[in-house]
């Protein structure tokens, strides 16, 4: 709360214009995925067409904020405005994650139990015989009609026990995410201190183990699909593990785009000054948001 | 670009831009208030237009005038369209105009993404309704989308329900954190907390629950959009999910979905009976209190919806209580409102007869949820038109009719211009009986057995769904009479004094009428 000058900007087109890009963005990525079989189909030049206006749009969108803010329009207040408002969409972004947490959380503690015939409800399906022969284990590697609509996995992302934990890359992605935790923080420290060198090369690291830990997913997806058979259509865990870790992979991409997007910023242009950054931070808010997704991620997907 | 920064000083003082670009690229948040608010209306007639195809259908047993298949879309529209297309965008119209001038915020914190937050609207709701014309239909599941009907029977159409609820939500969450961060960070010297107009405090907690469960709607429909088309098994037994899964995500949200419609409306009333009493409130602390109670246990109740579906006995127990609970801030809240009444100087103009009519009819929907909560009488009542009946007293005469006592409270504000008295009760009197002929029926018809959602019934229902179609059709059109209400007053009319009603109260009744294009630049002193 203090008095004055809250800038309220003039009329803008940026917001019509994205909200016009999402149109695009969402009718084109309907049509395509309701046409997947139909090669002659074209609606992804839509979806295409959509992103690329959602970027443009986005880019000019920031540039004119960065403008707004160097020419010295934002008063203390508003920049709290921006602070709150981060803050705030971090929080919707935890409720995104709960509700696949909390599907994991539910068939691992209910449907799956359930399906195998423990508890009452078990019982009543038991009683029936149906998915005979369906045993309730984590990860669950066979399906309640084994098999007959799903392709089964022959082999789970768990952990692999400690005579071959060096060569289970999930490890690899825990070190490098959270080392890249670290060095966000030293960057942080770095600009805080004045010392944009210090700044610019921990940013750097950071970036460079956002793109590390996003090249070892890929290679873990990979190994999933060629190696372990285990795919979107292996069952709940292949449902679960994979939409759990790849939204979060989507995140790393985001988040490790935004703090590229800050380094850029700090090498190319000179931005940021040492009590001023919030643009950074905001990256790095959202960089240690990704983190602790993935610590959770590691416990409850990979470990327990 | 580098235009808006050099024209920066002068901002604050020119009016509005001229022609149709005013609406495109506004960052006023009057303009946007009443983007939305314009945009409610239409999806209220919309929406209205397929509850009057429904009621005809139901006029009489048989099948009469649509297809069973097309009467699934409608109902289902119906309901969307009204959640999200209508009461939603209206609360939020609402939080647009008077938020800021309510705490004396020059605007809201993040203008241009508050346009953003309206614009993606229509595009959301043109996507919802070029449905109906995609082969196989618009979604037919029924607005709660429950799987398999929603991923395993679904018409092709599902694709883009899915997509347009994402980018709703999305135009949601951002119209939430916008509100949140005005209300946080923009209060005038001197609004505190606890002086916050309850209209404010309301939408905080409203804006608080839109940000935590919208994302999880969000994650609901990417599940179903990955089981129709990709092959998880998040809802398929057969591959190790569960369809109860779906009820029990859907729900999380559901639930406080369900009191993000009316929270707002606790604000309206509460300004609307302290004015037209001419006392102060009754007990604001607890008002406060009650809305925070009321939204933390939203969180906790969700499962009351499923009672039938096959829950442990410990977890119908449990949300069973937990429901029950709620009953105690609501009753706060009644007997506030009642208490605010009591030996005041009342008189009864259109806002305060919407509001009055608002306390006590949403006390008969929150009677007749008491009763959906308990276990073994819900497994009666589940589905049936008990259920109808109970959510519509809360939706109509609870957040639509507040939605309308807001609309006549704030116009001359808005537009500078008083309504017609005379019509505006016609209006009232017309949407009061024409709701209660409508649904009160509805109970009977619901606790002798008639199941939703079917266009066709037994015989023995046939005399009360008349009489509810008849009160169906008399509210429907009455809605018209409020359109001509509306835009009369918006082109003229009796000129508003500042202050407009004698007993009103707070920063927006200090402004001139009609609101200046912008208010507080320089933030009020309140003491």
């Amino acid at each position: 709360m203090s008095g004055g000058n809250y800038y309220v900007p003039d009329q803008s087109r940026f917001p019509i214009f994205m909200a016009f890009s999402l149109f695009l963005l969402v009718m084109g990525a309907s049509s395509t995925i309701n046409n997947l079989d139909d090669p002659t189909n074209n609606s992804v030049y839509i979806l295409y067409t959509g992103f690329g206006c959602l970027f443009l749009t986005m880019f000019f969108w920031f540039r004119q904020v960065i403008k707004e803010h160097l020419a010295g329009l934002d008063s203390n207040q508003l920049k709290q405005s921006y602070v709150f408002g981060m803050a705030w969409f971090i929080f919707s972004e935890v409720m995104f994650f709960a509700a696949f947490f909390g599907a994991l959380f539910y068939v691992r503690t209910f449907a799956v139990p359930w399906l195998a015939g423990e508890g009452a409800k078990g019982g009543a399906i038991e009683a029936i015989e149906l998915w005979q022969g369906f045993e309730s284990t984590w990860p669950v590697m066979s399906t309640p009609d084994q098999g007959n609509e799903f392709v089964l996995a022959d082999k789970s992302m768990a952990w692999p026990g400690w005579d071959h934990a060096l060569e289970w890359l999930p490890l690899w992605n825990t070190i490098v995410l959270l080392s890249s935790s670290v060095t966000v923080h030293i960057a942080h420290l770095g600009l805080k201190n004045g010392n944009r060198r210090k700044f610019n090369i921990f940013l750097g690291i950071t970036v460079t183990l956002a793109l590390i830990f996003v090249g070892l997913q890929a290679a873990e997806y990979y190994e999933a699909y060629a190696h372990y058979g285990l795919t979107l259509n292996s069952g709940i865990y292949g449902s679960t593990f994979f939409m759990l870790t790849g939204f979060h992979g989507f995140h790393v991409m985001m988040g490790g785009f935004m703090l590229a997007v800050m380094l850029a910023r700090s090498v190319f242009a000179g931005h940021f000054e040492d009590h001023d950054h919030f643009g950074f931070e905001a990256a790095s808010w959202y960089w240690h948001f990704v983190d602790v997704v993935w610590v959770m991620l590691f416990l409850f997907v990979y470990i327990l | 670009m580098s235009a808006v920064i050099e024209n920066h000083h002068d901002d604050h003082h020119h009016g509005p831009a001229k022609g149709i670009t005013r609406w495109l690229y506004t960052t006023n948040h009057k303009d946007i208030g009443t983007l939305y608010l314009w945009f409610s209306f239409a999806m209220f007639l919309i929406g209205g237009a397929m509850a009057m195809v429904i009621r005809a259908e139901l006029f009489s047993p048989g099948m009469q005038i649509v297809e069973p298949e097309f009467y699934n879309q409608m109902i289902t529209l119906h309901g969307l369209i009204m959640i999200f297309g209508g009461v939603m965008p209206a609360f939020v119209g609402l939080a647009n105009w008077l938020v800021p001038m309510m705490i004396g915020a020059p605007d809201m914190a993040l203008p241009r993404m508050n346009n953003l937050s309206f614009w993606i609207l229509p595009f959301a709701f043109f996507i919802l309704l070029s449905s109906l014309f995609m082969e196989g239909g618009a979604p037919n599941f029924g607005w709660t989308f429950y799987a398999p009907l929603s991923t395993t029977y679904a018409p092709p159409s599902v694709t883009f329900f899915i997509f347009s609820v994402h980018i709703m939500g999305a135009s949601s969450i951002m119209g939430s954190i916008n509100v949140v961060v005005t209300i946080m960070n923009m209060r005038a010297p001197g609004v505190g907390l606890m002086k916050m107009p309850l209209f404010v405090w309301s939408w905080l907690i409203t804006a608080y629950l839109l940000i935590a469960v919208m994302p999880v709607l969000a994650g609901a429909v990417t599940m179903m959009l990955m089981d129709i088309h990709f092959g998880t098994s998040f809802f398929n037994a057969a591959g190790g999910g569960d369809p109860v899964l779906f009820q029990h995500i859907f729900w999380f949200f559901g639930h406080p979905e369900v009191y993000i419609m009316i929270l707002p409306a606790f604000g309206i009333v509460s300004h609307i009976i302290e004015t037209f009493s001419r006392k102060p409130l009754f007990g604001y602390a607890s008002m406060v209190w009650a809305m925070l109670s009321i939204a933390i246990l939203s969180f906790v109740v969700w499962a009351h919806h499923m009672f039938t579906v096959g829950m442990p006995l410990a977890a119908e127990i449990f949300f069973m209580w937990a429901t029950m609970l709620i009953a105690v801030p609501t009753g706060v809240k009644v007997f506030n409102w009642v208490a605010t009444m009591f030996r005041g100087s009342i008189t009864f103009e259109t806002p305060m007869l919407f509001a009055c009519a608002f306390v006590v009819l949403f006390t008969i929907g929150g009677l007749s949820g008491l009763m959906l909560a308990i276990v073994p009488a819900d497994f009666q009542y589940h589905d049936t038109y008990f259920v109808v009946a109970h959510f519509h007293y809360v939706l109509v005469p609870g957040a639509i009719f507040s939605i309308m006592a807001a609309v006549y409270y704030w116009i001359p504000k808005w537009s500078g211009n008083m309504y017609d008295e005379r019509l505006g009760k016609l209006h009232f009197w017309l949407s009061f009986i024409g709701v209660n002929v409508t649904f009160f029926p509805q109970h009977f018809i619901g606790l002798a057995g008639m199941p939703r959602r079917y266009p066709d019934y037994a015989l023995q229902f046939a005399d009360w769904n008349m009489v509810s179609s008849v009160g169906a059709f008399l509210f429907g059109f009455s809605q018209l009479l409020f359109l001509f209400i509306v835009v009369k007053t918006v082109i003229g009319g009796k000129k508003a004094t500042d202050q407009v009603w004698e007993g009103a109260k707070g920063l927006e009744w200090t402004v001139a009428s009609p609101a200046p294009y912008h208010t507080f630049s320089t933030p009020p002193k309140v003491d």
